[in-house]
This record gives C-alpha cells, sequence and structure tokens, in this order.
C-alpha cells in the first residue's frame, strides 16, 4: 500500500437534500490508517458522506474537508460499492486496470501488477473472462482489486460485502482487512458484527441532522474472528446502540 | 439451431400449398390472385428484370442504412457531449417526429429527382431518428454509480464517453438500429412509387398498371427476401457488437 495513510478532518460540513438538512456544521475526524466503520439506519447519510469524502459530491455543500491539514487533492481517495460495478464489456483483468485504463497509463508493468493480485486471491484462471462468467465473490474480489490496484491512501467502502453469502463475505473481509492493511479506511455497512469484525473505531451514526455517536474501539487488530469475545460481547452493545439511533 | 430453421421453412412450405389449392380450387382470375407455381413460373423468366431493379432497390436500402446509422450515431454523440447542442437540437429532433415522412416523398422528388438521390434521403430520414433516440437515451441512461466510480478515479470526460457512456449505450444502439433494419426498406419503396424510372417499387407499379399481377407478386417476394436478409445480417453484425450481453437480453 503507497504510504502516508491521511486522517481526514471534517469541519463545520454542512449538506441538506431538498426537504431533509442532512448534515448541519458536522465535525468528524477520522484516523489515519485506520478502519473507521459508520454504522446508522438506511437514509441517515452515511453514502453521502463517502461522497462527501471522495468529492464526487461537491455542489450544496459548505464547510472544509481537510486530509492531513490540507485541502483534498487529487488521486487520494478510491471508493468500492455494495454493486461491484464491473464494466460487463472488459475482461476481468481489464475492469481490474480499469483505472489505468480510464487515466490513458496502462502500462506492463501494471499490467503484470494486476495479474500478481489476480494470482493471490485465485482469480488468475479467469482473467481473460467476462465479469458475467464469474460468481457473486468472484467479482467482488475482482472489484476489490480494482480499488487496490488505485493505490489510493484513502479507501471507501460502501457496504461492500453486504451482496454476498455470509461465508463468501468472512472470506472477503479477511482479504480485504489484509490488502488494506496501513491505509486510512472508511467503511460503511449495516452490519455491527462486519464492524466489530473489521473497525478500529465504530461510529453510529443517527437523526437528521446527523449526529456521530462516540468512538467505540474494540481491543486487538482487526480482522477479528467471529467467535471472539471482545466480538461477542460488543455485539449486543452496539445493537443497544443502533436500535437507540433507529 | 436446425430446427430451429425448419420451422418456419416448415411453416412456409404449409402457407404456399394452402394458397396454391385455393386459387386452384376457387378458380379466381390471375390477375387478382395468381397462385405461388405461376409466380415462381414469372419468376424465373423474369429473372434479369427483377435482379436488375432488386439491385438497385438493395443500393438505396443499404445507402440509406448507412447514412442514416452514421448520421443519427454523429447527432446522439454531439448532443451528449455537447450541452448546447443538446439544447438545440433536442427540440428539433421531437418535432421532427411529428412530421409524416411520407408526406415529404413528392417534395424529396422534386428537389433530388427521380434518381436514387431522393430514395436514399427517405431511407435516412426514416433510420435517422430511431437510432438517434435509441442511442441518445442509452447514452443518458449510464449507471450513475459507474460514473461515480470514474469521477473518484479521475478520469478525464473524454475517457468516461468512449470508455463507458459509449460501450455501455451499445445494447440501446443495436436495438435502435435493428427498428431501423426493418423499416428501411418501406422509405425506400415508397421513394420509388412516387416517383422513379427503377427499383422493385417502380417495378411493382408498372406490372400493377399492366394487370401484371404475377410480376408484382414475384418482386414483392423478391423485397420480403431482401428486407428479412438484411435485418438477419444486421442482426447477426449487431450481436458481435454487443458481445458481451446474452442471448435473452438481446430480445427486442
Amino acid at each position: 500500500m503507497p504510504p502516508a495513510a491521511p486522517d481526514i478532518r471534517l469541519e463545520k460540513v454542512s449538506f441538506s437534500f431538498p426537504g431533509t438538512v442532512l448534515f448541519r456544521e458536522l465535525d468528524f475526524h477520522i484516523r489515519s490508517g485506520c478502519w473507521t466503520c459508520l454504522l446508522g439506519p438506511s437514509g441517515c447519510g452515511k453514502s453521502t458522506l463517502l461522497r462527501l469524502i471522495s468529492g464526487s459530491l461537491r455542489q450544496g455543500v459548505s464547510g472544509a474537508i481537510f486530509f492531513d491539514g490540507t485541502p483534498r487533492g487529487r488521486g487520494q481517495t478510491a471508493w468500492m460499492a455494495q454493486k461491484d460495478l464491473l464494466l460487463p464489456w472488459l475482461s476481468v483483468l481489464d475492469n481490474v486496470l480499469l483505472g489505468d485504463r480510464l487515466r490513458g497509463r496502462v502500462t506492463p508493468a501494471r499490467r503484470q501488477k494486476a495479474r500478481d493480485l489476480l494470482q493471490a486471491v485465485g482469480l488468475a484462471h479467469c482473467a481473460g473472462d467476462l465479469p458475467a462468467k464469474l460468481s457473486g465473490g468472484m467479482r467482488q474480489r475482482a472489484a476489490l482489486l480494482r480499488t487496490l490496484m488505485e493505490e489510493r491512501p484513502v479507501i471507501l467502502m460502501d457496504e461492500p460485502f453486504s451482496a454476498l453469502d455470509a461465508i463468501t463475505r468472512t472470506r472477503l473481509q479477511d482479504l480485504a482487512a489484509g490488502m488494506l492493511r496501513g491505509a486510512t479506511v472508511v467503511l460503511v455497512t449495516h452490519d455491527p458484527l462486519e464492524a466489530l469484525r473489521l473497525g478500529h473505531r465504530i461510529h453510529v451514526m443517527s437523526g437528521a441532522p446527523v449526529k456521530m455517536g462516540p468512538a467505540l474501539q474494540p481491543p486487538g487488530d482487526p480482522p477479528r474472528k467471529v467467535d471472539d469475545p471482545v466480538v461477542a460481547g460488543l455485539h449486543a452493545d452496539l445493537l443497544g446502540r443502533l436500535t437507540g439511533a433507529a | 439451431m436446425k430446427r430451429a430453421l425448419l420451422r418456419p421453412l416448415i411453416v412456409t412450405a404449409g402457407l404456399l400449398f394452402a394458397w396454391q389449392v385455393l386459387v386452384a380450387v376457387t378458380g379466381v382470375p390471375r390477375y387478382i390472385l395468381p397462385g405461388p407455381l405461376r409466380i415462381a413460373a414469372v419468376f424465373a423468366t423474369h429473372w434479369q428484370t427483377l435482379a436488375h431493379h432488386a439491385g438497385i432497390t438493395l443500393v438505396e436500402i443499404v445507402l440509406g442504412l448507412v447514412l442514416g446509422t452514421v448520421l443519427g450515431a454523429g447527432c446522439a454523440l454531439t448532443m451528449t457531449a455537447s450541452r448546447a447542442a443538446r439544447r438545440w437540437l433536442l427540440p428539433l429532433l421531437v418535432m421532427s417526429q411529428a412530421v409524416p415522412v411520407f408526406a415529404l416523398a413528392p417534395l424529396l422528388i422534386l428537389w433530388l429527382g427521380y434518381g436514387m438521390g431522393s430514395k436514399v434521403t427517405m431511407a435516412v430520414l426514416i433510420i435517422f431518428f430511431p437510432v438517434t433516440a435509441a442511442f441518445y437515451d442509452g447514452l443518458r441512461r449510464t449507471d450513475p454509480e459507474w460514473l461515480e466510480l470514474a469521477r473518484v478515479m479521475d478520469a478525464p470526460p473524454r475517457a468516461v464517453l468512449t470508455r463507458i457512456r459509449l460501450p455501455a449505450a451499445l445494447p440501446a444502439f443495436a436495438s435502435g438500429l435493428r427498428v431501423a433494419t426493418a423499416v428501411a426498406p418501406i422509405g425506400a419503396i415508397v421513394g420509388e412509387w412516387v416517383g422513379s424510372s427503377a427499383g422493385l417499387g417502380f417495378y411493382m407499379l408498372h406490372a400493377n398498371a399492366r394487370m401484371q399481377t404475377d410480376l408484382m407478386f414475384a418482386a414483392l417476394a423478391l423485397v420480403v427476401a431482401m428486407a428479412l436478409a438484411l435485418y438477419f445480417s444486421v442482426g447477426r453484425g449487431l450481436k458481435k457488437l454487443v458481445y458481451w450481453q446474452s442471448e435473452e437480453e438481446q430480445e427486442l
């Protein structure tokens, strides 16, 4: 992973959709090199918060977002969504190289790197296949590699594992935790268990305008095991917080 | 695959047989309804003339199809790439749909003469809109999440257009072109009816005026055969163009 994962500071960020104030002067700090998990009821603004951080949503936003104290520049974030967003007309390899293709900079070295990554996650045999031939879990693995290939210090993940079956999800969570170690990761999720397995810091968002709950910091390094007593112990606590938020 | 081909053949043969029986039983005069055998015989004796006219009509249709597709695709791309073009062209396009193109045929012949030009223009006018509308619609309906992904990847707008929006719109373009291919022969034939000195449309009118109904049917059979052949070959080409789509998704 690229060095120098920045911390992210939101200062007095405000944003509204017509009819609802989503954020009013929100201050929020995201630690560098950590997995920060955001939980909360649907529609509370979790995905919007990711869009604000990535810069894909700018209109009608006030306030400031700093990466390591300076305004966000280009090339700092990568985004992974619930849908794999693989382009159906490109091979798996070309999909993994999508960022380079779009920026017109595919080099043999980058191609090789993509192949190595595919090899590492057991997708080498279908590098040349179209995404339609792959299972949901394989597709999301390819999407993870595409995110990884961006080599961005900040990774924004919007429920990337929620459409998968339980076993595939657990495997992919472990894979992501390993491959994204050291990056600043913001993970939006609906699943308290996922947050407890992966998060260094967990926040529950609630209300409109949004209030950020205090950080829950489970001890130990992620990915934690499902049967880790820490996970089991905090699960009830977190569920309680979520129920209070809804 | 073989069976799929066999079935329509059997149905066609059955219908032809029924037709022939009907003609023989009722004794309907052949200037009203000639039987298939009679038409086949006329077809054989007039083969060269028919082929000559068919060639002209085919060129008109294919030229119209190519030009109409190029213009339609170009128009859709221009409207997608430029806001100003969209503002100026879109209302014009919508309004142009209200014009019955066939009503323009006499004008086109007045301006462009009795030759191929007027027929090709007619075909172009008919093809242009379905291609433009379908392709433009496809270009507009790119999955917003793909666009967001590209934005986060710092993709230049040009690359987004050529590498995401354009390929994503190809299935829509293909269905527009399929419709256009089906209607293209109408433009050429109607153009020939209104005023021409060659082509199957002209030949049909000519035969009609002389009560050569069997020749009319022979020409009609050729038109149908040409239209079918064109439709299926364009369809095959389009299947290659949108190679990533499964068969079911390609149905109209």
